[in-house]
Order: structure tokens, then C-alpha cells, then sequence
């Protein structure tokens, strides 16, 4: 009875079979160099600088996208506490950004306004180095998910356990933040940013400063998952996900396999939520807490989880629907919201990626 | 010594509603493995039940009372029908059936917002549940949690009947333990899926009346409250009654405890990290069945 | 070349003893079958050995103890096996499972980059079990039959000394049964193995040495012949296994 939930995300019939391993590593060259001219050339120049943010933003959702697509497509890891790495990176950068905007040696204004404080804590004091607090934004998720991942992962929790796991971390957190009103800014998180690293945030010309960092980092994260799933490690992971027993009697442990993939993704989702501060100008438990972390696994399950460039696609392309529909039709965005994920998930679960091969192997079937 | 005597009944009576909202997940996620993120959803169905149903009967007492077995069906009936339409396409693959109930949960809050509003609402408790008991000057029980723990032991009790000793719990039991022994043993499979998810559903809706007891109900109460609900499932160990029992009552003992020295917001980390560290003693949840194969 | 060496080896479920104080010695090079009725705890003493349950006693393999140690560990040490159902990875392909469980013993760097060239025991294993030409096909869309060659392929790259093997001829033709006991004469040179299998046909051309469980005891042990004979076998098979053995 067991066997029903311990199973990692099971094998799809045979007729859907190949869309997760494919010729996909191919295409995705091509596909990574037209992403990169897009993001570089095109999008700099066709874009207002209201709109080039708005896409900066969108980026770091695609960033923390293609640790899932790792974790999950690869894996079998449907991690559902993205949230957690996300706002661990965000927070980390926001508070050295709160200590650089204060000066030497003062503290950050919203502390001084809710006046609860008399010194800085001392677990804020170190952030004010960006020698300490630029790694540690990609580090400390990356130790969270070591953590807990080396927990459970050895103890072969995994499948429904593993991400009921995860989405309770996120739970926890949010509220544990909200709960430390004085230190963390509560609800309201850490916002009202002035500079960064000495920029002028307000100043356009640093906006896209900032664009294009999230464009370079996203392509550099592109590149590293390309290389972990094409390399005997990616092979590995797949191998886990579809048998982690036979696995496990071939001589590897699986826990560590896992690690590996889990800690990735953690560090990319950190280093999403550190750039997306300075980005979007602010970070708070309403974005990292149950809702927004099973977000992100939507734009994923969107645009194909077992793909390079699927997450990226579907996030972004999740993420500028919600922008244009749920400001003038909320609730028409939350009802296709749901309907997306229950449409793609149950009928579609390569995702948009899928949908060119199904529609040349109809053109086939029909030939 | 008082002190923690009265910290002992909020805990129990926090896990009496852990209990509760459980119940039904133990079925349908312990014993049919579905992992159903609507459950909460189900049990906001049972609580506007309450308040529809408060707006034809004016009498608090009677309202509740009939509303128990009208939660019960409404949730069930949104459950089988839910069962019907998508879970059943989906039991092969058990985390995509997460993820699609979750896009089902975030309808159905969009419509509850549409039909009764965005903000939360209140129901009127009945005077016999406002009132308290007092032990001693520091011990005072209040009704409304004497009613709650009441209504989560008939319920386990019920369910252990159900399943136990009627033709139906042994259909649902032998489904579970063998799905295609059960199947060519001249089971109707897919119709004991439809009961069990019809149960487990129920039970929902019923512990949706219990929390119109304890406060304010709206669109989010389902999401506030599932997380807990599939935690106690998973440190109890899949389908076993008992273990999820056991486990609600221990988790909710351990929130009180922890709330009383420290907060909240403090309180649901340490949580976690206990049930964390349980897992690692007991990675399978409080009972487990052993078998021989690998699964 | 190690033995198999297991002393009053005992596993329950629940209260039920499935292996009820086992002995056994497997001689290294021997080829031993286990048969039995269903039932009679030969899988469960596989999974025992392999550390997939959890069993008192003792289990040495060489002179090392392989009770109480994790699966992948004992792995290494030297104890391949096969499943009732061929496993094999079915969304990578032919080539990417037998990679894999050529590498057990690789560097975490060399893992983390591409494989350049394929590995020598690679390619003479695609020979041995006859699946060049479906080299990068994925292992899903193989036949019944080449699933459990592939298996056996693996067996092969990962190279261990003591080999488990439950029921490799179980529903497969007559022919695909032939082709696997020679495959199997490959596999067994050089090695200890310890094979599962209800096919007493297949038991009398390929078995060196017999041991016959029954509820979880060790019924009677020698050759194909004497086991034959052995009154006490022959009341169990009653009904059923006589006319087959």
C-alpha cells in the first residue's frame, strides 16, 4: 500500500514516453543562443524601461524555474518550498542593502520606526559586509537545503512525504517572519531601497544595469543545468527518478544524487531572490511563503518540466499573464490560473514544450 | 501544576481540530494515496454550509446540528464528483494529482470569493457552546472545545466501525492492500474509490462545521489548514487510523506546550523541525506496514 | 573468488517469520539454485543478503559481514542482483544503462562531465547480450526478453563476484530462454551465483548444487539428483511439483 505514494513521478505510458529524454540537448543549443540574442539584443531595445523591469522581475521567477525543471523534471524532486531559497537569497541581499542605504555604523530606518530595537541584532551585523552577504545569498540556501535534504533524503523520505516536506518549510517560514515584526519588517517585509552597491536605484540608466545582470545570470544558470543534465550526473538523476531501488543496488546512494540537485536549485532560486530585490525594490513573506512557491512549480509544469528552456518559457510566460490579467480581471486570472494548472498537469504533463512533438506526430499518424 | 493542566486541554483540544480535519485525509490520502490539496477546500464547503444555512434557520443549536450531515454530503458529493473527474484519470501519478487538486483548490477559493465575498464571514454558535466550565478558578474548559473533541472521537469512532465491520470497510480494505486481487474478487474497484473518497471528503465538510466554532471563516481557511492536516498524515504513517490519532493529539500537546513559553510564528518552526527530526526515527510515519517486495 | 556464507538467518513481518533461521554455504564458483513453493522465503533471503530487509544472523560474504549495512554498500562490495520483473531504466537509453551501472565506482568530477567514449565493458557487454544495433534506443521500448538481457548486461559492466538472480527465465518463450541460460554461462564464469527459479528444466541444464526452502527453512541441499530424490522434497512439490521435477 506503500507503493502508490513512495513511487517517484511514475513512467508515462509508452506512446508519451519520449518526450523526456528526446533529442531535446540538441535543440537546446539553438534554443539557448536564440534566448541569449533575445534577451541581449532584442528585448533592450524593443522594451520601455517600465517594461525591461517588468521583465528583469519575470527573469528571476525563470531563474528559480530552471532549478525546479533540475529537481523536478530531472529528479523526480517536486520541491514545493522553492519560496524558502528564494526569500532566504532575497532577505539576505535586502539586508545588506537596508545596511549599506543606512551608513556606517546605524541602523536600518524601518527598525528605528517600529523602535522596538536598541541595537542591530547581531545576527543583521554581519550582512553589512557584501564580502559576507553576496555569497551568502546563494550559500545559506544552499546549507538550508543540505540540511534538510541530507535529513531526508538519507532516510528515503521522498515522492508525496518530500513535498509535503517542503511546502510545510515554506509555510513555516512565512509565518515566522511575519511573527518577527521588529527585525524582519514583518508583512511588509524589507523594501524602500535606495542604492545598490553605490547605484542610484532610481536612476533608469542603473534599472537596466540590473536587467542585465538577471539576463546574464539567468543564461549563466542556463548553462550549468545544460552541463549537469547532459553530463553522467544528468543520466544519473534521471536513473534516479524513474528507479531509485535498482539504483541503490548498482552501488550509488541515491540520497546523495538527490542532494546534489536539490542544493543546485536552492542556490539558484537564492540567487533569483537576491537579484530580484534590487530588481523589484522589495522582498516579503508574501512572496515566499505556500502560494508563490507552488507558483513558481506552475510556470515549470507550464512550459515542460523535463526541458532546458521549458521552465524558463513557462514561467515567464505565466508570470506576464498574471501582470496583464489580474490587475483588470482578478478573478478571471485566479479561475484560469487554477484551469491552467488542471488542464496542463492532467493532459499536458510535457507541458508546452511538448506540444510541437504531439502535433508533428499527429501530422505523421494522419500522413 | 494547574498551568500546565489547562496548557494540556488546548492542546488536546488544538488536537482534537488537527484530528478532525485529518480524518478524512487519513482515508483518502493513507488509504487510497491520493493526494488531495482541495481537502481544504472541502472543509471551507462545510463551513458556509453553516452559514447558508444559518440565513433559513434561525436557531443557532439546530442550524449546526442539521448542518453536520448536510456538511457531510456537500463536501462528500464535491469529492466524488472531483474523484469522478480527475483523481481517477490520475492514480498512476500520485504528484501530479497534487498538483492538479491545488489548481482545483484555487478555484474553488476564486468562487467562494465570487459567491460570498472575499472577506471572512461569522457564524453564531449556539448558547449551550458559548458558555465555559469551570474546574477550578484556574482550570476553565470551554463548551465550544468540549464539543469539538466530542465530535472527533464519534467521528474516529464511527470511521473504525465503518471500517471494521461493515461490508463496505472490508471492500475498502481489501482495495487498498490489492487493488487487482480485490478487482478480479469481483470488486467493484473504481465504485469503493468513489465511497471512499465520498468518506474521506465528508469528513471534510464535517470538520468545516466544527471550525465555525472557533472563529471566523473565509475564502483562505482551507489553505491555513491543510499543511497540518497532511503533516499529521505523514508522521502517522499511511493507513493506519490510529497512527494519525495518536499523532494529532501529540502535535497538538507539543504547539501548546511551545506556544505557552514562546509564540506563535516561533512555535510552527519548532513544529517542523520536530516533526523533521521524528522522521528521521520513524521515516515511515508512527505505523507501517512491512511487506517483502521493494514496492 | 569469495563464498557465500549465512548462519541462523531469520527475517519477520509483523510477527511472521518469513526466514526461520537459515544456514547456507555457497562455495565460491558454485552456480546454487533455490527453489521452493511460494511462499517459502526465497526472495525474502535474497532481499536479506542484499540489505533491502532487516534480518538477524549473520551473512559474510569472503570474510566481510553484509548484515546491517545499506543496500548501495553492499552493492559495492561485490553483490549484484536482478528482480522478479526485469528493472531497467526505461526512459534512458540502452548505452546510458549500462553506463551507469558501470560507474558505481567514479569520482564525483568525472561524473559531472560528459561521456566522451564508451567504456571498453560497455561495448563488449552490447555484444554479449546482442543490443548493438538498439545501442540508443531507449531501455522502455525494448521486448520483455532484451529487458532482462539488459539486466544481465548490466551484471556484466558492474563486474561483482557474487551474483543474486530471481527467476531470470520467468515468462519469457522458449527461445528467449535459451538464449538467457547462455548468456547466463557468460555471466557465471569466474563468478559465485545464487539463483531463484520455479523452471525445473532450466534448473536440471544449468545448476551445479540445489537448496530447497520450505516455510522459511532449509529443506534439503546437494546436487540436481540427490535433491530429486529426496522424499521430503517430493511431499512438498506434492500435487504440484512432482510431475515437473
Amino acid at each position: 500500500m506503500t507503493s502508490t505514494v513512495e513511487r517517484p513521478v511514475s513512467a508515462p505510458p509508452a506512446a508519451s514516453r519520449r518526450r523526456f529524454v528526446s533529442k531535446a540537448p540538441l535543440r537546446a543549443g539553438a534554443g539557448l543562443a536564440a534566448a541569449a540574442v533575445l534577451l541581449f539584443a532584442v528585448a533592450p531595445v524593443a522594451l520601455s524601461d517600465f517594461r525591461l523591469s517588468l521583465l528583469a522581475k519575470y527573469l528571476c521567477f525563470a531563474m528559480v524555474a530552471v532549478g525546479i525543471g533540475l529537481a523536478w523534471g530531472r529528479g523526480g524532486l517536486l520541491t514545493l518550498g522553492q519560496g524558502v531559497f528564494f526569500g532566504l537569497g532575497g532577505y539576505a541581499m535586502a539586508m545588506h542593502m537596508k545596511l549599506a542605504d543606512a551608513g556606517p555604523g546605524q541602523m536600518p530606518d524601518f527598525m528605528l520606526l517600529y523602535g522596538q530595537l536598541d541595537a542591530l541584532p547581531w545576527w543583521w551585523a554581519p550582512f553589512r559586509s557584501p564580502y559576507f552577504a553576496l555569497p551568502a545569498t546563494v550559500l545559506l540556501p544552499m546549507l538550508v537545503a543540505f540540511l534538510l535534504g541530507s535529513l531526508v533524503f538519507r532516510r528515503r523520505v521522498r515522492g508525496a512525504y518530500f513535498a509535503i516536506l517542503s511546502q510545510a518549510l515554506a509555510a513555516a517560514l512565512a509565518i515566522f517572519l511575519i511573527g518577527q515584526q521588529g527585525t524582519t519588517g514583518g508583512t511588509n517585509g524589507l523594501t524602500d531601497f535606495q542604492g545598490f552597491f553605490g547605484y542610484d536605484l532610481d536612476d533608469p540608466v542603473n534599472q537596466r544595469m540590473v536587467y542585465f545582470i538577471v539576463a546574464g545570470s539567468l543564461l549563466a544558470l542556463l548553462l550549468i543545468a545544460r552541463q549537469l543534465i547532459k553530463s553522467r550526473y544528468g543520466e544519473l538523476l534521471v536513473a534516479v527518478r524513474d528507479s531509485e531501488e535498482r539504483v541503490r543496488f548498482l552501488g550509488y546512494n541515491p540520497a546523495n544524487v538527490k542532494l546534489v540537485a536539490y542544493v543546485v536549485a536552492a542556490g539558484m532560486a537564492g540567487l533569483a531572490g537576491a537579484l530580484f530585490v534590487p530588481a523589484v525594490g522589495i522582498i516579503n513573506p508574501a512572496l515566499i511563503g505556500i502560494v508563490p512557491s507552488i507558483e513558481f512549480v506552475i510556470g515549470v509544469a507550464v512550459g515542460g518540466r523535463a526541458t532546458l528552456l521549458g521552465p524558463v518559457i513557462g514561467a515567464v510566460a505565466v508570470a506576464w499573464a498574471r501582470t496583464t490579467l489580474s490587475e483588470e480581471f482578478p478573478a478571471a486570472w485566479t479561475y484560469l490560473q487554477g484551469l491552467l494548472f488542471v488542464l496542463v498537469v492532467a493532459f499536458l504533463p510535457g507541458g508546452l514544450a511538448s506540444v510541437y512533438r504531439l502535433l508533428k506526430e499527429r501530422r505523421h499518424g494522419r500522413a | 501544576m494547574t498551568v500546565i493542566v489547562s496548557q494540556l486541554f488546548t492542546g488536546v483540544s488544538i488536537g482534537a481540530v488537527l484530528l478532525l480535519i485529518a480524518l478524512g485525509l487519513s482515508l483518502t490520502f493513507g488509504q487510497m494515496g491520493v493526494i488531495n490539496m482541495a481537502h481544504g477546500e472541502f472543509i471551507m464547503a462545510g463551513a458556509y454550509t453553516v452559514y447558508v444555512l444559518q440565513k433559513v434557520i434561525t436557531g443557532a443549536g439546530w442550524s449546526l446540528l442539521i448542518a453536520l450531515p448536510i456538511a457531510f454530503a456537500v463536501a462528500g458529493a464535491m469529492g466524488v464528483l472531483l474523484e469522478f473527474l480527475l483523481i481517477r484519470r490520475l492514480y498512476a501519478r500520485p504528484l501530479d494529482t497534487l498538483l492538479v487538486t491545488w489548481g482545483v483548490s484555487l478555484i474553488l477559493q476564486q468562487a467562494a470569493r465570487d459567491i460570498f465575498g472575499a472577506p471572512n464571514v461569522q457564524t453564531r454558535a449556539p448558547d449551550a457552546l458559548t458558555g465555559n466550565i469551570r474546574i477550578t478558578d484556574d482550570l476553565v474548559l470551554s463548551n465550544n472545545r468540549l464539543f469539538i473533541l466530542a465530535l472527533a472521537a464519534l467521528a474516529v469512532v464511527a470511521l473504525t466501525v465503518v471500517l471494521r465491520f461493515t461490508s463496505l470497510g472490508r471492500r475498502i480494505r481489501a482495495v487498498v492492500q490489492n487493488r487487482d486481487l480485490a478487482a478480479v474478487s469481483g470488486i467493484p474497484t473504481g465504485r469503493v474509490d468513489r465511497l471512499t473518497f465520498f468518506i474521506g471528503s465528508g469528513l471534510a465538510g464535517v470538520a468545516g462545521v466544527a471550525l465555525t466554532l472557533l472563529g471566523p471563516i473565509g475564502p483562505t481557511m482551507g489553505t491555513n489548514v491543510i499543511i497540518d492536516a497532511f503533516l499529521v498524515v505523514v508522521a502517522g504513517g499511511i493507513g493506519h487510523l490510529k497512527g494519525s490519532v495518536i499523532v494529532a493529539f501529540a502535535l497538538g500537546t507539543l504547539q501548546s506546550l511551545i506556544e505557552y513559553s514562546t509564540t506563535v510564528s516561533v512555535a510552527k518552526v519548532l513544529v517542523f523541525v520536530a516533526i523533521v527530526a521524528f522522521l528521521q526515527w520513524r521515516p515511515q510515519g508512527l505505523f507501517t506496514l512491512r511487506t517483502r517486495s521493494m514496492a | 573468488m569469495d563464498g557465500l556464507k549465512v548462519r541462523d538467518l531469520h527475517v519477520s513481518f509483523d510477527g511472521f517469520q518469513a526466514v526461520d533461521g537459515v544456514d547456507l554455504d555457497v562455495a565460491p564458483g558454485d552456480i546454487r539454485f533455490l527453489i521452493g513453493p511460494n511462499g517459502a522465503g526465497k526472495t525474502t533471503l535474497v532481499d536479506a543478503v542484499t540489505g533491502l530487509v532487516k534480518a538477524t544472523g549473520s551473512v559474510h560474504f569472503g570474510d566481510k559481514e553484509l548484515l546491517g549495512r545499506p543496500v548501495h554498500q553492499i552493492a559495492r562490495m561485490g553483490v549484484g542482483r536482478t528482480f522478479q520483473t526485469a528493472t531497467v531504466f526505461e526512459e534512458l537509453t540502452v548505452l546510458q544503462n549500462l553506463d551507469i551501472a558501470a560507474g558505481a565506482a567514479r569520482r564525483p568530477w568525472t561524473l559531472l562531465r560528459r561521456r566522451k567514449a564508451i567504456p571498453a565493458v560497455v561495448t563488449d557487454a552490447l555484444e554479449t547480450i546482442n543490443l548493438t544495433t538498439q545501442r540508443d534506443q531507449l531501455a522502455g521500448t525494448l521486448a520483455h526478453g532484451q529487458k532482462q538481457w539488459l539486466e544481465i548486461g548490466m551484471l556484466l559492466v558492474q563486474d561483482v563476484p557474487l551474483l543474486l538472480l530471481d527467476e531470470p527465465v520467468a515468462g519469457m518463450s522458449h527461445d528467449e530462454r535459451d538464449a538467457t541460460g547462455a548468456l547466463l554461462g557468460v555471466v557465471s564464469r569466474d563468478r559465485t551465483v545464487v539463483v531463484i527459479e520455479h523452471d525445473m528444466d532450466f534448473m536440471r541444464s544449468f545448476a551445479r548444487t540445489v537448496t530447497v526452502l520450505h516455510a522459511g527453512k532449509v529443506l534439503s541441499e546437494g546436487s540436481v539428483a540427490q535433491v530429486q530424490a529426496d522424499p521430503r522434497v517430493q511431499e512438498v512439490y506434492l500435487g504440484q511439483g512432482t510431475r515437473d521435477a
